[in-house]
């Protein structure tokens, strides 16, 4: 059996990372932008439990802060996800849309 | 004894209620006359009138006995301070640089002088105000006329029983105030209201002179009381011929031309006999203008001090009278010819008063009020006969009619022209006497000027009742048929004022003919004492002393000029007779048939008020130009449209053209430069930086993911 090793964690969370990048710079649904933001986060999450994982293996099992931060990072995502779908419900009102290349006020 | 002594005191003391009675009269017409009724009006006015008369009786005779104890000083009763006040808090630098109170009384003087001005002002008045009860009768703004002519009482009172010349001249601006009221009295006639104006114009020329000289004197004796300035003036601190002393008498005696009628102020005078007829009687002939002679009489003191005015008095008096009486010839309106006379006559007594002989003056001033008022209402009396017709070629005949009206204008006739033993023989007789001896004969050519005046005087006056008395009826039918004698409020004043022409010469009964001139004699603490001083102070103290003998000795030329006078008077009622006894309806006059040019322009006076419509009043052009009032108005209205208004145009143009620029400065300059170029500039320069910014959120995360990446491969592979 394929041993996992965290090598294959990190890859599999560049992969997400990359993914929500790409999805953050390219889709123009404001919603779909709040997904990707969703996977890069837990694209780090995956680096934080991995990184965790492995130190166990050389401080043993109550070495678990890679874990507690990624609890963190979860609530936090929770919170961003609250305020970046009010400021779409306001953008929403405004300009009956969610398309971001809609959205082009901040310039000179 | 004290309790009687004070009770002789009586009018003496409310000397102040004289003028104020009449005062009281024309306040009530002023509130009250629209609804009084004509006999009440009349009860009032006239009622104040006889009051003042009765105080102006008892006062004189107080006067008399009060000055007998009391070294015929004048009486000087002062009510209060009226200007500035005598503490010394609001003076004025003389002359000499002392200090001067600034201060003038509401004060009165009595002294012989102004105790015949009261007489005769109060009792003409008085016989003048029941006159013009019948005159007016039928004249609406009865109580109109009534508070005018009380009003004008009041003011001459004031003129004549002031103490100080301020108090005076309130009263002499209060008379030519009223004299302005009265000739416009008939204000819806065109001419009326004209003449008013113009009496009122010409007497201000004269106040302007008048106070002037008024300043002189306070200026140089730093107090306007007559008794103040008389002391002063005799005192010998001032020197016969002091130029100040000069220049006051001569600006006195402009203001005394103003009032008084005479060259070359004479032109309103006149004009004045637009007013009604009593008006003329009592204003324009009998009082208010011997104001200026009364002021000049009142001045001696200061007169006697200046030779040069004094002759200036007399030559003015001299022509006056003659220029006067010439027009006077042929005038045709029974009015002018009185207003022409009245002048010459003034001119007479101005003659007097500039040769020294103050007494005469103020003599013919009282005998003149008599039957120059006489003459005036009986030509009043003439015109209300001949329903209103004032043209003397449109009469004739009237003596059967106006029996009363005749023979009382008669007698004034004799006396103006100087038939003995009327009134006006003896002062006429006086002046021309004082003439001839004044000034050891230099003035016999004014002796001459006055006999042929006096000459003049007989024939214009005996042309006058033999064109309206006798000769040939000339009137229409309808006129003739109204004719009728006045009523007795009109011919009683006439009989009484006949007596007094009568009567009133006999008080200056010449000593040549056996008389003691009492009326000179009672003048003598006015007149005596000034002229006494400058006879000392000539060296001729002797010449004074022989002087009274001299009087009483008389000289033949003296009865020889008096014959010839009144070989004068008898020459010209003979020429008169013989040109106008029998004329008829469009006779001619003789002097128009013998030398028509001399005719037209005494008819034409002289063309006097042509010249001064030409020079002083510009309402004819001299050619092309305009001078005078006028021609100052049209230079100042040229000058006003074209340099006054240039300038402001010029200052407006000027505000306009630097805003322009201004906002021109301001618009390019200043915003355009200094506010807009640096933004213009930061604008220009930021435009590279600007390019970058699309303001799409996608683009930003890319640039910043980019930037991230190329952090990442530089720390990794540096």
């Amino acid at each position: 059996m394929l041993d996992i090793s965290t090598l294959h964690y990190l890859v599999l969370g560049a992969a997400l990372f990359l993914l929500g990048v790409i999805g953050v710079l390219t889709r123009r649904n404001v919603v779909i932008v709040l997904m990707s933001i969703e996977l890069i986060l837990n694209a780090v999450n995956l680096n934080l439990v991995a990184f965790s994982r492995y130190w166990q293996g050389i401080h043993g099992p109550s070495a678990l802060q890679g874990q507690v931060f990624a609890i963190f990072i979860i609530t936090d995502a929770a919170a961003e996800a609250a305020v970046g779908l009010g400021i779409l419900i306001a953008f929403f009102r405004n300009k009956e849309t969610v398309n971001v290349d809609e959205v082009n006020l901040l310039k000179w | 004894m004290r309790r009687a002594k004070a009770k002789s005191m009586f009018f003496l003391n409310n000397i102040w209620l004289i003028p104020l009675l009449p005062a009281f009269g024309a306040a009530v017409m002023f509130f009250f006359g629209r609804k009084l009724t004509k006999s009440s009006v009349s009860a009032v006015c006239v009622g104040v009138v006889v009051l003042a008369f009765l105080f102006a009786c008892g006062s004189a005779l107080q006067y008399n006995a009060w000055a007998d104890a009391n070294q015929h000083q004048p009486f000087q009763k002062i009510l209060y301070t009226w200007l500035g006040t005598d503490t010394g808090h609001l003076t004025y630098e003389m002359r000499n640089g002392a200090q001067a109170n600034f201060q003038a009384d509401a004060g009165f003087l009595l002294d012989p002088l102004s105790s015949i001005w009261l007489l005769f002002v109060t009792g003409v008045g008085m016989l003048i105000h029941i006159y013009s009860m019948g005159y007016m009768a039928h004249e609406g703004g009865y109580y109109r006329f009534f508070g005018y002519l009380n009003l004008f009482m009041f003011s001459m009172l004031t003129l004549i029983l002031a103490n100080n010349y301020a108090l005076m001249f309130v009263g002499w601006e209060g008379v030519g105030l009223c004299s302005y009221l009265l000739i416009g009295f008939y204000f819806q006639r065109k001419s009326a209201s004209d003449a008013a104006n113009k009496a009122f114009i010409v007497n201000r020329i004269g106040d302007a002179g008048f106070i002037l000289g008024m300043f002189f004197i306070a200026s140089y004796f730093g107090s306007l009381r007559y008794i103040d300035v008389n002391h002063l003036a005799r005192s010998g601190a001032f020197h016969i011929g002091d130029p100040v002393i000069t220049a006051a008498t001569l600006l006195l005696f402009v203001g005394a031309c103003g009032k008084s009628a005479q060259l070359p102020l004479y032109v309103w005078l006149p004009d004045a006999m637009e007013g009604p007829t009593p008006v003329s009687a009592l204003i324009h002939a009998a009082t208010m203008v011997t104001a200026g002679v009364y002021m000049v009489a009142r001045s001696n003191a200061l007169f006697v001090l200046a030779p040069t005015s004094m002759k200036t008095v007399a030559i003015v008096g001299a022509l006056t009278a003659i220029f006067a009486a010439s027009i006077g010839l042929v005038q045709n309106d029974i009015k002018r010819v009185l207003a022409y006379s009245t002048v010459s006559q003034l001119g007479y007594m101005f003659l007097a008063l500039g040769v020294g002989a103050f007494a005469a003056g103020v003599f013919h001033v009282f005998t003149h009020a008599f039957f120059k008022a006489l003459l005036f209402l009986g030509a009043g009396s003439v015109i209300h006969a001949m329903s209103g017709e004032q043209d003397m070629r449109n009469m004739g005949a009237l003596r059967d009619r106006i029996p009363t009206t005749y023979w009382t204008m008669f007698v004034a006739t004799l006396a103006i022209a100087g038939i003995p033993p009327f009134a006006g023989f003896f002062s006429k007789d006086e002046i021309l006497w004082q003439t001839w001896t004044s000034e050891g004969g230099a003035y016999r050519i004014l002796w001459g000027i006055g006999y042929v005046t006096a000459l003049m005087t007989a024939f214009y006056m005996f042309r006058l009742v033999y064109l309206t008395f006798y000769s040939k009826p000339r009137m229409s039918h309808e006129i003739e048929h109204h004719i009728h004698e006045s009523p007795a409020s009109m011919t009683m004043p006439l009989v009484v004022l006949a007596v007094m022409c009568l009567f009133a010469g006999f008080l200056g009964w010449p000593h040549s003919l056996g008389g003691s001139d009492r009326f000179a004699h009672y003048l003598d603490p006015v007149f005596a004492h000034g002229e006494a001083r400058v006879l000392a102070e000539q060296g001729k103290a002797g010449q004074l002393a022989a002087g009274e003998k001299e009087e009483e000795k008389t000289s033949p030329v003296e009865y020889l000029l008096m014959f010839l006078s009144v070989g004068a008077a008898g020459v010209g009622w003979w020429m008169a007779g013989r040109a106008y006894t029998n004329a008829d309806k469009g006779y001619t006059e003789p002097l128009a048939a013998a030398a028509p040019p001399v005719y037209d322009l005494l008819l034409n006076k002289y063309y006097v008020d042509e010249g001064y419509d030409y020079v002083f009043t510009g309402r004819r052009k001299l050619g092309k130009v305009r001078l005078g009032a006028m021609g100052l108005g049209e230079a100042s209205s040229w000058f006003d449209a074209h340099v006054i208004d240039g300038a402001v145009n010029a200052a407006g143009w000027m505000t306009r053209l630097t805003a322009t620029i201004s906002s021109w400065w301001d618009k390019w300059i200043i915003d355009g430069i200094g506010v807009n170029g640096p933004a213009i500039l930061a604008r220009v320069l930021s435009y590279p930086a600007r390019l970058l910014e699309w303001g799409l959120v996608q683009w930003y995360a890319l640039v910043m993911t980019t930037g991230l990446v190329g952090f990442v491969f530089y720390y990794v592979y540096h």
